[in-house]
């Protein structure tokens, strides 16, 4: 599903990832964690092109992204994005910024588009908040409707950037259900987190960054209980 | 101070109040006309301005801020009498004083609201585009339908400000005749040897557009904090 090979990011001289290469298949939940500053968000961002790739390639399904002639916009909506500060669109409603994908990007009708976002509105648990606007919601409300706002476009993987860390801590459980759930559903996703107990539980597979380099990948157990390299024993120690 | 008090109630019926007054509302009609037209264009002008300040292009960019510093670095006085007097006399270009006026007004309004379009778009938080660009639209629909809905609602108040500088900065076109406010009132004073009632008339013609303009920008400001 994607497959990133020898992925190199430079902001100017900081060289931020350096020999990255992973493979994530269908259906496949990758977490991802390391200290901040790790190059974890940055890897993330490159996978659908909101961080440009110095060299290497990035395969999504078919076609490798870093090559300069795909098509962006068509791209993106294969792969759907979470962002820690949610983003969702002030002026617009809940229903508005689930639809506005579907309406303008793919050409939808509104009544087509509106049906579909309500019942993605229910899986996330707040098809009532539909005509309110998001200053009105909590935080974790955000986050939920940004899940189904990105979902709205159908796409094949699913990108979280540290979806709960701007959450009040008694709000992180709805969105992490949420997660759950869409990873039962067999979605492809790959999660940026410093949930490790959502990373021990969901995830098939736990990648260890530090330093723009990937320094230690495995399945969760074997990470948590058992870390192979030192840097990655340093770092779990300080937050489990 | 004896003096003063006489003087002061041969003001209250002095028939200058309402000798002037027909002549500052022939002028105050040009100058709205003056100042609607041009801000019109202003708008548009510096809609484009501002948004080329933004371009990722180098030369876009760099014409588009040599005209607003050019504009910002020069009093509107110098604009107006170079359009009117300097074109003509070198290029032979002439203009009518109110098409002057006009121009003059739009190119001015333009460069201030270029900055305030490129405040406006540059004050919405750059997760905005991402969030857009990430449900895969194009750069010019997130600037559509996401950036500039945001950035317009927090420029109105600005533009309603420069809306109010543009009109008074009419009234420097008294110097090239093109018979607004200011210019109607002098030909009053010149004709009569009057000063103080028709300046101060004048003043009051001003506020009496200016102070609702303000009234409701205030208001829309409220409403925006809220």
């Amino acid at each position: 599903m994607i497959q990133v090979k020898d992925l190199y990011k430079s902001f100017g001289d900081l060289q931020v990832l350096k020999d990255i290469n992973v493979e994530v298949k269908e259906q496949e939940v990758v977490c991802v964690i390391g200290p901040s500053g790790s190059g974890k968000s940055t890897f993330l961002r490159c996978l659908n092109l909101l961080e440009e790739v110095t060299s290497g390639e990035v395969w999504i399904e078919d076609e490798n992204i870093a090559d300069p002639s795909v098509n962006i916009n068509q791209l993106r909506t294969k792969v759907g994005m979470v962002f820690q500060h949610f983003n969702l669109f002030p002026h617009k409603t809940v229903l508005e910024n689930v639809t506005i994908g579907p309406i303008k990007v793919k050409g939808e009708a509104k009544e087509k588009a509106d049906i579909e976002a309500v019942s993605l509105l229910e899986k996330v648990g707040l098809a009532d908040k539909a005509n309110d606007y998001p200053r009105s919601l909590s935080g974790g409300q955000k986050q939920r409707v940004a899940i189904a706002r990105a979902l709205a476009m159908n796409p094949r993987v699913m990108l979280f950037d540290e979806p709960t860390s701007a959450l009040d801590p008694e709000l992180v459980g709805d969105v992490l259900a949420v997660m759950k759930d869409l990873a039962k559903e067999g979605m492809t996703m790959v999660v940026v987190t410093h949930e490790m107990g959502f990373a021990r539980e969901v995830g098939d597979r736990v990648i260890f960054m530090d330093e723009g380099y990937m320094i230690e990948e495995g399945d969760p157990e074997q990470i948590f209980n058992d870390p192979q390299h030192s840097r990655t024993q340093a770092f779990l120690s300080k937050i489990l | 101070m004896h003096d003063l008090i006489e003087h002061l109630m041969e003001l209250t019926t002095s028939p200058h109040w309402g000798g002037v007054l027909p002549y500052l509302i022939e002028g105050i009609q040009i100058t709205l006309y003056i100042t609607f037209i041009g801000v019109f264009f202003g708008l548009i002008l510096g809609i484009v301005t501002g948004l080329a300040r933004l371009s990722k292009s180098k030369i876009i960019y760099g014409l588009a801020t040599c005209y607003i510093e050019v504009i910002r670095g020069t009093p509107i006085l110098v604009q107006v009498l170079f359009i009117y007097f300097a074109l003509a006399d070198f290029f032979g270009i002439t203009f009518d004083h109110l098409t002057a006026g006009i121009i003059a007004i739009a190119i001015n309004a333009g460069a201030y609201v270029a900055e305030i379009v490129r405040g406006g778009v540059a004050s919405i938080d750059k997760g905005q585009m991402e969030a857009g660009r990430s449900i895969g639209l194009s750069s010019f629909q997130t600037m559509r339908y996401i950036i500039w809905p945001q950035a317009l609602k927090r420029m109105i108040p600005p533009l309603g400000n420069q809306f109010i500088i543009s009109l008074k900065d009419t009234s420097l076109f008294a110097v090239i005749s093109t018979g607004e406010a200011v210019f109607m009132g002098r030909q009053y004073v010149a004709t009569t040897g009057v000063y103080f009632e028709p300046y101060f008339m004048m003043g009051l013609v001003y506020l009496s557009i200016t102070i609702p303009c303000m009234i409701i920008l205030r208001a829309y400001e409220r409403k925006l904090d809220v």
